[in-house]
Protein backbone atom coordinates (compact mmCIF):
# COMPACT_ATOMS: atom_id res chain seq x y z
CA UNK A 1 0.00 0.00 0.00
CA UNK A 2 1.57 3.20 -0.73
CA UNK A 3 -0.09 6.28 1.92
CA UNK A 4 -1.25 9.46 0.20
CA UNK A 5 -3.01 12.43 2.19
CA UNK A 6 -5.13 14.77 1.13
CA UNK A 7 -5.30 17.81 2.39
CA UNK A 8 -9.01 19.71 1.66
CA UNK A 9 -9.38 23.63 1.18
CA UNK A 10 -10.64 23.49 4.77
CA UNK A 11 -7.07 22.32 6.24
CA UNK A 12 -9.05 18.82 6.95
CA UNK A 13 -7.11 16.21 6.18
CA UNK A 14 -8.10 12.63 4.87
CA UNK A 15 -5.36 9.95 4.86
CA UNK A 16 -5.80 7.29 1.95
CA UNK A 17 -3.97 4.58 0.02
CA UNK A 18 -3.71 2.93 -2.46
CA UNK A 19 -1.66 0.28 -5.03
CA UNK A 20 1.01 0.92 -7.49
CA UNK A 21 -0.85 1.76 -10.62
CA UNK A 22 -3.99 3.76 -9.17
CA UNK A 23 -3.91 7.24 -10.31
CA UNK A 24 -4.21 9.73 -7.87
CA UNK A 25 -7.89 10.80 -8.69
CA UNK A 26 -8.35 7.10 -8.66
CA UNK A 27 -7.95 7.16 -4.46
CA UNK A 28 -9.43 10.34 -4.19
CA UNK A 29 -12.95 8.99 -5.53
CA UNK A 30 -12.64 5.60 -3.84
CA UNK A 31 -12.26 7.55 -0.58
CA UNK A 32 -15.37 10.30 -1.52
CA UNK A 33 -12.28 13.36 -1.05
CA UNK A 34 -14.00 16.22 -2.19
CA UNK A 35 -13.28 18.45 -4.73
CA UNK A 36 -11.79 15.52 -6.33
CA UNK A 37 -14.47 14.55 -8.65
CA UNK A 38 -12.93 12.82 -11.65
CA UNK A 39 -16.12 13.17 -14.02
CA UNK A 40 -14.59 12.01 -17.00
CA UNK A 41 -12.97 8.67 -15.09
CA UNK A 42 -9.37 9.89 -16.40
CA UNK A 43 -9.40 10.30 -20.00
CA UNK A 44 -8.34 14.15 -19.90
CA UNK A 45 -11.56 15.31 -20.92
CA UNK A 46 -12.87 17.59 -18.13
CA UNK A 47 -10.44 18.76 -15.86
CA UNK A 48 -12.23 18.29 -12.59
CA UNK A 49 -9.61 16.14 -11.04
CA UNK A 50 -7.20 19.05 -10.12
CA UNK A 51 -4.65 19.29 -7.05
CA UNK A 52 -1.38 20.55 -6.12
CA UNK A 53 1.43 18.56 -5.51
CA UNK A 54 4.17 19.77 -3.58
CA UNK A 55 7.60 20.32 -5.19
CA UNK A 56 9.47 17.54 -2.95
CA UNK A 57 7.30 14.76 -5.00
CA UNK A 58 6.18 16.85 -8.19
CA UNK A 59 10.15 16.24 -8.74
CA UNK A 60 10.02 12.79 -8.75
CA UNK A 61 6.98 12.34 -11.37
CA UNK A 62 7.08 12.74 -14.75
CA UNK A 63 5.53 16.36 -15.50
CA UNK A 64 2.39 16.90 -17.07
CA UNK A 65 2.27 16.58 -21.27
CA UNK A 66 0.89 18.60 -23.40
CA UNK A 67 -2.97 17.57 -23.31
CA UNK A 68 -2.37 17.91 -19.30
CA UNK A 69 -1.15 21.77 -19.92
CA UNK A 70 -3.84 22.03 -21.89
CA UNK A 71 -6.52 20.62 -19.58
CA UNK A 72 -5.00 22.72 -16.99
CA UNK A 73 -5.33 26.14 -18.60
CA UNK A 74 -8.85 25.78 -17.84
CA UNK A 75 -8.96 25.00 -13.90
CA UNK A 76 -9.56 27.50 -11.31
CA UNK A 77 -6.71 28.78 -9.68
CA UNK A 78 -3.82 26.37 -11.05
CA UNK A 79 -0.19 27.30 -10.08
CA UNK A 80 3.13 26.08 -10.89
CA UNK A 81 1.89 22.69 -8.64
CA UNK A 82 -1.31 22.23 -10.35
CA UNK A 83 -1.62 18.55 -11.86
CA UNK A 84 -4.28 16.79 -12.89
CA UNK A 85 -4.70 13.34 -10.36
CA UNK A 86 -5.78 11.45 -12.98
CA UNK A 87 -2.78 11.37 -14.61
CA UNK A 88 -0.07 10.87 -11.78
CA UNK A 89 -0.05 6.93 -10.96
CA UNK A 90 1.39 5.67 -8.10
CA UNK A 91 4.81 4.41 -7.22
CA UNK A 92 6.12 2.86 -4.09
CA UNK A 93 8.72 5.82 -4.47
CA UNK A 94 5.45 8.07 -3.89
CA UNK A 95 4.78 6.21 -0.72
CA UNK A 96 3.97 9.64 1.80
CA UNK A 97 2.62 12.15 -0.79
CA UNK A 98 0.69 14.75 -0.29
CA UNK A 99 -1.32 16.62 -2.24
CA UNK A 100 -3.57 20.03 -1.77
CA UNK A 101 -7.23 20.05 -3.01
CA UNK A 102 -8.85 23.04 -4.00
CA UNK A 103 -12.46 23.37 -2.84
CA UNK A 104 -15.17 21.83 -4.56
CA UNK A 105 -16.91 23.58 -7.37
CA UNK A 106 -20.28 23.01 -5.93
CA UNK B 1 -47.73 21.64 -1.68
CA UNK B 2 -45.58 21.72 1.17
CA UNK B 3 -42.49 19.85 1.94
CA UNK B 4 -41.08 18.89 5.00
CA UNK B 5 -37.62 18.02 5.78
CA UNK B 6 -36.29 15.65 3.41
CA UNK B 7 -35.65 12.58 5.83
CA UNK B 8 -35.61 9.33 3.16
CA UNK B 9 -34.36 10.32 0.04
CA UNK B 10 -35.28 7.21 -2.51
CA UNK B 11 -33.33 6.88 -6.00
CA UNK B 12 -35.00 4.61 -8.07
CA UNK B 13 -31.57 3.50 -10.83
CA UNK B 14 -28.34 2.55 -9.48
CA UNK B 15 -26.15 3.96 -12.42
CA UNK B 16 -23.80 6.66 -13.14
CA UNK B 17 -26.52 9.16 -12.58
CA UNK B 18 -27.78 7.53 -8.97
CA UNK B 19 -25.00 5.94 -7.87
CA UNK B 20 -23.18 10.06 -8.09
CA UNK B 21 -26.66 11.42 -6.32
CA UNK B 22 -26.15 9.21 -3.45
CA UNK B 23 -22.89 10.07 -3.52
CA UNK B 24 -23.43 13.83 -3.49
CA UNK B 25 -25.89 13.82 -0.96
CA UNK B 26 -23.54 12.45 1.44
CA UNK B 27 -20.84 14.87 0.53
CA UNK B 28 -23.61 17.52 0.80
CA UNK B 29 -24.64 16.86 4.37
CA UNK B 30 -27.89 15.12 3.98
CA UNK B 31 -28.12 13.08 7.59
CA UNK B 32 -30.93 11.31 6.51
CA UNK B 33 -31.51 7.38 4.99
CA UNK B 34 -30.94 7.40 1.57
CA UNK B 35 -32.08 4.22 -0.87
CA UNK B 36 -30.54 3.63 -3.93
CA UNK B 37 -32.29 0.57 -5.72
CA UNK B 38 -30.81 -0.71 -8.88
CA UNK B 39 -32.14 -3.48 -11.33
CA UNK B 40 -28.78 -4.52 -12.30
CA UNK B 41 -26.88 -6.46 -9.84
CA UNK B 42 -22.79 -4.85 -10.32
CA UNK B 43 -22.88 -1.33 -7.50
CA UNK B 44 -22.82 1.90 -9.61
CA UNK B 45 -20.17 1.80 -12.52
CA UNK B 46 -18.75 3.87 -15.26
CA UNK B 47 -20.50 2.89 -18.40
CA UNK B 48 -18.04 4.69 -21.10
CA UNK B 49 -15.40 2.39 -20.88
CA UNK B 50 -17.76 -0.24 -21.66
CA UNK B 51 -17.26 0.19 -25.75
CA UNK B 52 -13.58 1.14 -24.84
CA UNK B 53 -11.04 0.08 -22.64
CA UNK B 54 -13.34 -2.89 -20.55
CA UNK B 55 -14.73 -4.38 -23.67
CA UNK B 56 -11.23 -4.72 -24.92
CA UNK B 57 -10.05 -6.15 -21.49
CA UNK B 58 -7.65 -3.40 -20.57
CA UNK B 59 -9.29 -2.40 -17.12
CA UNK B 60 -10.82 -4.87 -14.55
CA UNK B 61 -14.30 -4.51 -12.86
CA UNK B 62 -13.10 -2.56 -9.84
CA UNK B 63 -11.74 0.07 -12.25
CA UNK B 64 -14.71 0.82 -13.59
CA UNK B 65 -16.91 0.96 -10.12
CA UNK B 66 -17.91 4.66 -8.85
CA UNK B 67 -17.23 3.97 -5.65
CA UNK B 68 -16.01 0.62 -4.04
CA UNK B 69 -18.58 -1.45 -2.78
CA UNK B 70 -17.52 -0.34 1.12
CA UNK B 71 -18.43 3.28 0.57
CA UNK B 72 -22.01 2.70 0.62
CA UNK B 73 -22.19 0.76 3.95
CA UNK B 74 -19.59 3.21 5.44
CA UNK B 75 -21.93 6.18 4.27
CA UNK B 76 -25.03 4.11 5.43
CA UNK B 77 -26.41 4.40 2.19
CA UNK B 78 -28.61 1.50 1.81
CA UNK B 79 -27.60 -0.69 -1.94
CA UNK B 80 -30.17 -2.35 -2.97
CA UNK B 81 -29.35 -4.29 -6.56
CA UNK B 82 -30.93 -7.04 -8.77
CA UNK B 83 -34.16 -4.83 -7.65
CA UNK B 84 -36.73 -3.54 -10.64
CA UNK B 85 -39.27 -0.29 -8.96
CA UNK B 86 -42.73 -1.42 -10.56
CA UNK B 87 -44.69 1.78 -9.24
CA UNK B 88 -44.86 5.24 -7.81
CA UNK B 89 -47.45 6.21 -5.46
CA UNK B 90 -46.77 10.16 -5.98
CA UNK B 91 -50.12 11.23 -3.90
CA UNK B 92 -48.83 8.60 -1.12
CA UNK B 93 -45.08 9.35 -1.37
CA UNK B 94 -44.08 5.78 -2.01
CA UNK B 95 -42.71 3.00 -4.00
CA UNK B 96 -43.25 -0.46 -4.95
CA UNK B 97 -40.52 -2.89 -5.50
CA UNK B 98 -40.19 -6.44 -7.81
CA UNK B 99 -40.01 -8.24 -4.51
CA UNK B 100 -43.26 -6.69 -3.22
CA UNK B 101 -41.36 -4.56 -0.83
CA UNK B 102 -43.34 -0.65 -0.52
CA UNK B 103 -40.54 1.94 0.42
CA UNK B 104 -42.12 5.88 1.59
CA UNK B 105 -39.82 8.47 0.52
CA UNK B 106 -39.48 12.44 1.28
CA UNK B 107 -37.99 12.72 -1.84
CA UNK B 108 -37.52 10.50 -5.27
CA UNK B 109 -35.00 10.52 -7.85
CA UNK B 110 -35.71 8.88 -10.53
CA UNK B 111 -32.58 7.48 -12.33
CA UNK B 112 -33.62 4.57 -14.48
CA UNK B 113 -31.39 5.50 -17.42
CA UNK B 114 -32.33 4.46 -21.19
CA UNK B 115 -33.20 1.24 -22.61
CA UNK B 116 -31.35 0.30 -26.34
CA UNK B 117 -33.33 0.57 -29.20
CA UNK B 118 -33.59 -3.26 -30.93
CA UNK B 119 -33.99 -3.94 -34.31
CA UNK B 120 -37.94 -4.49 -35.56
CA UNK B 121 -36.53 -6.54 -38.62
CA UNK B 122 -37.27 -10.46 -38.62
CA UNK B 123 -34.42 -12.00 -37.14
CA UNK B 124 -33.60 -9.33 -34.69
CA UNK B 125 -34.04 -12.02 -31.90
CA UNK B 126 -31.68 -14.52 -32.61
CA UNK B 127 -28.90 -15.38 -30.76
CA UNK B 128 -25.50 -13.34 -31.51
CA UNK B 129 -27.52 -9.94 -31.46
CA UNK B 130 -26.21 -8.18 -29.42
CA UNK B 131 -27.17 -4.31 -28.11
CA UNK B 132 -24.09 -2.60 -25.78
CA UNK B 133 -24.94 -0.98 -22.50
CA UNK B 134 -24.57 -2.80 -19.65
CA UNK B 135 -22.05 -4.76 -18.23
CA UNK B 136 -24.00 -8.06 -18.80
CA UNK B 137 -24.04 -6.29 -22.92
CA UNK B 138 -20.51 -6.83 -22.64
CA UNK B 139 -20.07 -9.70 -20.42
CA UNK B 140 -21.66 -11.22 -23.44
CA UNK B 141 -20.26 -9.75 -26.41
CA UNK B 142 -16.68 -10.60 -24.95
CA UNK B 143 -16.43 -14.44 -25.31
CA UNK B 144 -17.20 -13.73 -28.86
CA UNK B 145 -15.12 -11.64 -29.94
CA UNK B 146 -12.68 -13.45 -31.22
CA UNK B 147 -9.94 -13.02 -33.60
CA UNK B 148 -11.31 -13.52 -37.79
CA UNK B 149 -14.98 -13.53 -35.95
CA UNK B 150 -17.29 -11.36 -37.82
CA UNK B 151 -18.37 -8.98 -36.52
CA UNK B 152 -21.91 -6.66 -38.40
CA UNK B 153 -22.04 -3.14 -36.48
CA UNK B 154 -26.16 -1.70 -37.26
CA UNK B 155 -25.56 2.23 -36.61
CA UNK B 156 -22.35 4.23 -36.80
CA UNK B 157 -23.07 6.12 -33.92
CA UNK B 158 -20.07 6.44 -31.28
CA UNK B 159 -21.03 3.30 -29.62
CA UNK B 160 -20.90 1.08 -32.89
CA UNK B 161 -17.87 3.31 -33.76
CA UNK B 162 -16.09 2.69 -30.75
CA UNK B 163 -16.88 -0.91 -30.47
CA UNK B 164 -15.92 -1.10 -34.11
CA UNK B 165 -12.28 -0.01 -33.49
CA UNK B 166 -11.78 -2.38 -30.17
CA UNK B 167 -13.40 -5.19 -32.59
CA UNK B 168 -10.41 -4.52 -35.20
CA UNK B 169 -7.60 -4.33 -32.51
CA UNK B 170 -8.67 -7.67 -31.44
CA UNK B 171 -8.55 -8.87 -34.91
CA UNK B 172 -12.16 -9.51 -35.96
CA UNK B 173 -13.66 -8.84 -39.53
CA UNK B 174 -15.90 -5.83 -39.02
CA UNK B 175 -18.75 -4.02 -41.69
CA UNK B 176 -20.76 -1.49 -40.44
CA UNK B 177 -24.24 -0.69 -41.62
CA UNK B 178 -25.32 2.96 -41.30
CA UNK B 179 -28.51 3.82 -42.98
CA UNK B 180 -27.77 7.57 -43.29
CA UNK B 181 -25.23 9.02 -46.02
CA UNK B 182 -22.45 9.25 -43.31
CA UNK B 183 -21.29 7.97 -40.15
CA UNK B 184 -22.10 10.16 -36.79
CA UNK B 185 -25.07 12.14 -39.26
CA UNK B 186 -26.73 12.86 -35.82
CA UNK B 187 -23.89 13.84 -33.87
CA UNK B 188 -21.19 15.57 -35.92
CA UNK B 189 -20.29 17.52 -38.24
CA UNK B 190 -19.15 16.20 -41.96
CA UNK B 191 -15.67 16.98 -41.83
CA UNK B 192 -15.73 14.48 -38.87
CA UNK B 193 -17.87 12.08 -40.49
CA UNK B 194 -15.15 11.60 -43.36
CA UNK B 195 -12.56 11.77 -40.83
CA UNK B 196 -13.68 8.65 -39.35
CA UNK B 197 -14.96 6.93 -42.29
CA UNK B 198 -11.70 6.82 -43.90
CA UNK B 199 -10.07 5.88 -40.26
CA UNK B 200 -11.85 2.95 -39.60
CA UNK B 201 -11.72 1.79 -43.49
CA UNK B 202 -7.99 2.56 -43.42
CA UNK B 203 -8.08 0.19 -40.22
CA UNK B 204 -10.11 -3.04 -42.31
CA UNK B 205 -13.29 -1.99 -41.50
CA UNK B 206 -16.16 -2.44 -44.09
CA UNK B 207 -18.45 1.01 -43.87
CA UNK B 208 -22.08 0.37 -45.69
CA UNK B 209 -23.70 4.03 -45.87
CA UNK B 210 -27.39 4.69 -47.14
CA UNK B 211 -27.74 0.84 -46.18
CA UNK B 212 -30.54 -0.26 -45.09
CA UNK B 213 -30.97 -3.53 -42.86
CA UNK B 214 -34.33 -5.97 -43.95
CA UNK B 215 -33.62 -9.09 -42.46
CA UNK B 216 -31.15 -10.93 -40.24
CA UNK B 217 -30.73 -14.77 -41.46
CA UNK B 218 -29.40 -17.46 -38.72
CA UNK B 219 -29.21 -21.24 -38.56
CA UNK B 220 -30.31 -23.14 -36.03
CA UNK B 221 -30.99 -20.13 -34.01
CA UNK B 222 -28.24 -18.27 -34.41
CA UNK B 223 -27.49 -15.57 -36.50
CA UNK B 224 -25.31 -15.84 -39.70
CA UNK B 225 -25.81 -12.46 -41.77
CA UNK B 226 -27.48 -9.20 -42.15
CA UNK B 227 -29.59 -8.75 -45.52
CA UNK B 228 -29.81 -5.07 -46.99
CA UNK B 229 -31.93 -4.02 -49.41
CA UNK B 230 -30.97 -4.95 -52.78
CA UNK B 231 -30.63 -8.42 -51.87
CA UNK B 232 -26.52 -8.44 -50.54
CA UNK B 233 -26.47 -10.87 -47.66
CA UNK B 234 -23.38 -10.05 -45.29
CA UNK B 235 -21.79 -12.87 -43.48
CA UNK B 236 -21.89 -12.47 -39.22
CA UNK B 237 -20.99 -14.40 -36.21
CA UNK B 238 -22.10 -11.51 -34.05
CA UNK B 239 -24.40 -8.39 -34.48
CA UNK B 240 -24.14 -5.33 -32.99
CA UNK B 241 -27.24 -2.76 -32.75
CA UNK B 242 -26.22 0.48 -31.87
CA UNK B 243 -29.58 2.80 -33.48
CA UNK B 244 -30.04 4.98 -30.02
CA UNK B 245 -31.99 4.86 -27.09
CA UNK B 246 -35.13 5.01 -25.48
CA UNK B 247 -35.55 6.69 -21.88
CA UNK B 248 -37.50 4.59 -19.21
CA UNK B 249 -39.57 7.15 -18.28
CA UNK B 250 -42.65 4.31 -17.66
CA UNK B 251 -43.01 4.85 -14.44
CA UNK B 252 -42.83 8.01 -14.02
CA UNK B 253 -45.72 8.42 -16.79
CA UNK B 254 -47.64 5.79 -14.95
CA UNK B 255 -47.45 7.74 -11.63
CA UNK B 256 -48.80 10.82 -13.60
CA UNK B 257 -45.80 12.69 -14.07
CA UNK B 258 -44.99 15.41 -17.06
CA UNK B 259 -43.79 13.05 -19.87
CA UNK B 260 -42.65 13.53 -23.49
CA UNK B 261 -40.01 11.66 -24.78
CA UNK B 262 -37.90 11.33 -21.10
CA UNK B 263 -39.51 12.51 -17.87
CA UNK B 264 -39.59 16.40 -18.00
CA UNK B 265 -37.64 18.46 -15.47
CA UNK B 266 -36.90 22.05 -14.50
CA UNK B 267 -33.17 23.97 -14.22
CA UNK B 268 -33.27 22.06 -10.82
CA UNK B 269 -34.15 18.66 -12.12
CA UNK B 270 -37.35 18.35 -10.26
CA UNK B 271 -40.36 16.90 -11.94
CA UNK B 272 -43.91 18.32 -11.96
CA UNK B 273 -44.45 16.21 -8.56
CA UNK B 274 -42.14 19.05 -6.74
CA UNK B 275 -41.31 15.57 -4.31
CA UNK B 276 -39.97 13.95 -7.44
CA UNK B 277 -36.63 14.34 -9.59
CA UNK B 278 -35.22 13.00 -12.96
CA UNK B 279 -32.06 12.82 -13.77
CA UNK B 280 -29.68 11.46 -16.44
CA UNK B 281 -30.62 10.02 -19.40
CA UNK B 282 -34.66 9.42 -18.57
CA UNK B 283 -34.93 13.06 -18.01
CA UNK B 284 -35.92 15.50 -20.36
CA UNK B 285 -34.13 19.11 -19.40
CA UNK B 286 -33.81 22.60 -20.23
CA UNK B 287 -30.52 22.92 -22.27
CA UNK B 288 -29.78 26.75 -20.25
CA UNK B 289 -27.40 27.52 -23.05
CA UNK B 290 -29.41 27.07 -26.29
CA UNK B 291 -32.70 28.01 -25.01
CA UNK B 292 -34.73 24.59 -25.64
CA UNK B 293 -35.34 21.47 -23.98
CA UNK B 294 -33.67 18.21 -24.78
CA UNK B 295 -32.25 15.07 -23.73
CA UNK B 296 -28.21 14.28 -23.42
CA UNK B 297 -26.78 10.81 -22.87
CA UNK B 298 -23.84 11.72 -21.14
CA UNK B 299 -21.87 11.66 -18.35
CA UNK B 300 -21.46 15.29 -18.14
CA UNK B 301 -25.61 15.08 -17.74
CA UNK B 302 -25.46 12.52 -15.21
CA UNK B 303 -23.31 14.14 -12.95
CA UNK B 304 -24.59 17.27 -13.48
CA UNK B 305 -28.34 16.84 -12.75
CA UNK B 306 -26.96 14.48 -9.82
CA UNK B 307 -25.77 17.71 -8.48
CA UNK B 308 -28.95 19.39 -9.19
CA UNK B 309 -30.79 17.40 -7.26
CA UNK B 310 -28.87 17.10 -4.54
CA UNK B 311 -28.35 20.56 -3.94
CA UNK B 312 -31.88 21.09 -4.42
CA UNK B 313 -33.15 18.49 -1.97
CA UNK B 314 -31.00 19.95 0.36
CA UNK B 315 -31.67 23.60 -0.27
CA UNK B 316 -28.22 24.20 -1.65
CA UNK B 317 -27.63 26.67 -3.91
CA UNK B 318 -27.99 25.68 -7.74
CA UNK B 319 -24.48 24.38 -8.80
CA UNK B 320 -22.93 26.68 -11.79
CA UNK B 321 -24.15 24.50 -15.48
CA UNK B 322 -21.12 23.70 -17.41
CA UNK B 323 -21.60 23.23 -21.33
CA UNK B 324 -22.80 19.65 -22.41
CA UNK B 325 -19.22 17.58 -23.38
CA UNK B 326 -18.82 13.97 -24.30
CA UNK B 327 -15.71 12.46 -25.84
CA UNK B 328 -14.85 9.18 -27.56
CA UNK B 329 -11.71 7.43 -27.69
CA UNK B 330 -11.20 5.18 -31.21
CA UNK B 331 -7.52 4.17 -31.97
CA UNK B 332 -5.57 7.04 -31.65
CA UNK B 333 -8.02 9.78 -32.54
CA UNK B 334 -9.30 11.23 -28.91
CA UNK B 335 -12.03 13.15 -29.81
CA UNK B 336 -13.56 15.81 -27.30
CA UNK B 337 -16.78 17.73 -28.15
CA UNK B 338 -17.97 20.74 -26.30
CA UNK B 339 -21.54 22.07 -27.10
CA UNK B 340 -24.45 20.97 -28.81
CA UNK B 341 -24.13 21.74 -32.76
CA UNK B 342 -27.63 21.47 -33.53
CA UNK B 343 -28.89 24.21 -35.46
CA UNK B 344 -25.67 25.08 -36.09
CA UNK B 345 -25.12 27.51 -39.71
CA UNK B 346 -21.58 27.49 -39.99
CA UNK B 347 -18.89 25.02 -39.49
CA UNK B 348 -15.30 26.34 -39.28
CA UNK B 349 -12.12 24.02 -39.22
CA UNK B 350 -8.99 24.58 -37.77
CA UNK B 351 -5.90 22.31 -38.75
CA UNK B 352 -6.16 19.85 -41.84
CA UNK B 353 -8.09 16.91 -40.50
CA UNK B 354 -5.29 15.00 -42.64
CA UNK B 355 -2.69 15.86 -39.95
CA UNK B 356 -5.15 14.04 -37.35
CA UNK B 357 -4.94 16.87 -35.03
CA UNK B 358 -7.86 19.73 -35.86
CA UNK B 359 -10.92 20.93 -34.60
CA UNK B 360 -14.50 21.59 -36.03
CA UNK B 361 -16.31 24.77 -34.70
CA UNK B 362 -20.15 24.76 -35.20
CA UNK B 363 -21.82 28.60 -35.49
CA UNK B 364 -25.15 30.00 -35.68
CA UNK B 365 -25.62 33.49 -36.68
CA UNK B 366 -21.44 33.71 -35.46
CA UNK B 367 -22.45 32.81 -32.14
CA UNK B 368 -19.75 29.98 -31.32
CA UNK B 369 -22.13 26.38 -30.64
CA UNK B 370 -20.23 23.55 -30.34
CA UNK B 371 -16.49 22.41 -31.19
CA UNK B 372 -15.40 18.77 -32.11
CA UNK B 373 -11.63 18.78 -31.48
CA UNK B 374 -9.88 15.91 -32.18
CA UNK B 375 -6.31 15.18 -30.36
CA UNK B 376 -6.30 18.92 -29.54
CA UNK B 377 -7.36 19.53 -26.33
CA UNK B 378 -6.69 23.51 -26.45
CA UNK B 379 -9.49 23.63 -29.13
CA UNK B 380 -12.09 21.44 -26.40
CA UNK B 381 -10.40 24.38 -23.76
CA UNK B 382 -11.27 27.38 -26.07
CA UNK B 383 -14.88 25.64 -27.52
CA UNK B 384 -16.35 25.18 -23.53
CA UNK B 385 -15.23 28.77 -22.14
CA UNK B 386 -15.98 30.89 -25.67
CA UNK B 387 -19.36 28.67 -26.69
CA UNK B 388 -20.71 28.27 -22.97
CA UNK B 389 -20.33 32.22 -22.46
CA UNK B 390 -22.11 31.92 -26.18
CA UNK B 391 -19.40 34.07 -27.85
CA UNK B 392 -19.07 35.41 -31.38
CA UNK B 393 -15.04 34.62 -32.41
CA UNK B 394 -13.99 36.24 -35.76
CA UNK B 395 -14.67 33.47 -38.22
CA UNK B 396 -11.34 33.68 -39.87
CA UNK B 397 -9.15 34.31 -36.94
CA UNK B 398 -10.74 31.01 -35.29
CA UNK B 399 -9.86 29.34 -38.50
CA UNK B 400 -6.23 30.73 -38.70
CA UNK B 401 -3.51 28.14 -37.51
CA UNK B 402 -0.85 30.57 -36.58
CA UNK B 403 -4.14 31.91 -34.06
CA UNK B 404 -2.68 31.73 -30.18
CA UNK B 405 -6.42 30.05 -28.63
CA UNK B 406 -5.48 31.28 -25.41
CA UNK B 407 -5.29 34.74 -26.37
CA UNK B 408 -8.24 34.80 -28.37
CA UNK B 409 -10.10 33.20 -25.46
CA UNK B 410 -8.81 36.31 -23.50
CA UNK B 411 -9.41 38.76 -26.22
CA UNK B 412 -13.36 37.27 -26.28
CA UNK B 413 -13.72 37.29 -22.66
CA UNK B 414 -12.62 40.56 -21.96
CA UNK B 415 -14.66 42.18 -24.93
CA UNK B 416 -17.42 40.59 -23.43
CA UNK B 417 -17.22 42.02 -19.75
CA UNK B 418 -16.51 45.18 -21.01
Amino acid sequence: MIRVTFILHDERVIKAAGEAGDSLMEVATRHGVPGISGDCGGCLSCGTCHGYIDTTFAERLPPPDANEMAMLDNVLDPTIDSRLTCQVRLTPGLDGIAIRVPEPMF
Amino acid sequence: MTLSDPQHVVILGAGHAGGAAAATLRQLGHGGAISLIGEETTPPYQRPPLSKAYLKGEIDLERLLLKPTSFYSSRHIELKLGTAATGIDCAERQVRLADGTLLDYDRLIIATGATPRRLTVPGADLDGVQVLRTLADVEALKPRFRPDARLVVIGAGYIGLEASAVARQMGLQVSIMEAAPRVLARVAGEPLSTLYTQEHRAQGVRIHLDAQVVRLHGEAGRVTGVELAGGEIVAADIVLVGIGVTPNSQLAETAGIQCNNGILVDEDARTSDPAVFAIGDCSLRPLAQYARKGRLESVHNALEQARLAASAILGRPRPPLELPWFWSDQYALKLQTAGLLEGHDKCVLRGDPASRNFACYYLRNGQLLAVDAVNSPADFIFGRKIAGRGLSPDIDVLGAATTDLRQLAEQLLQASQA
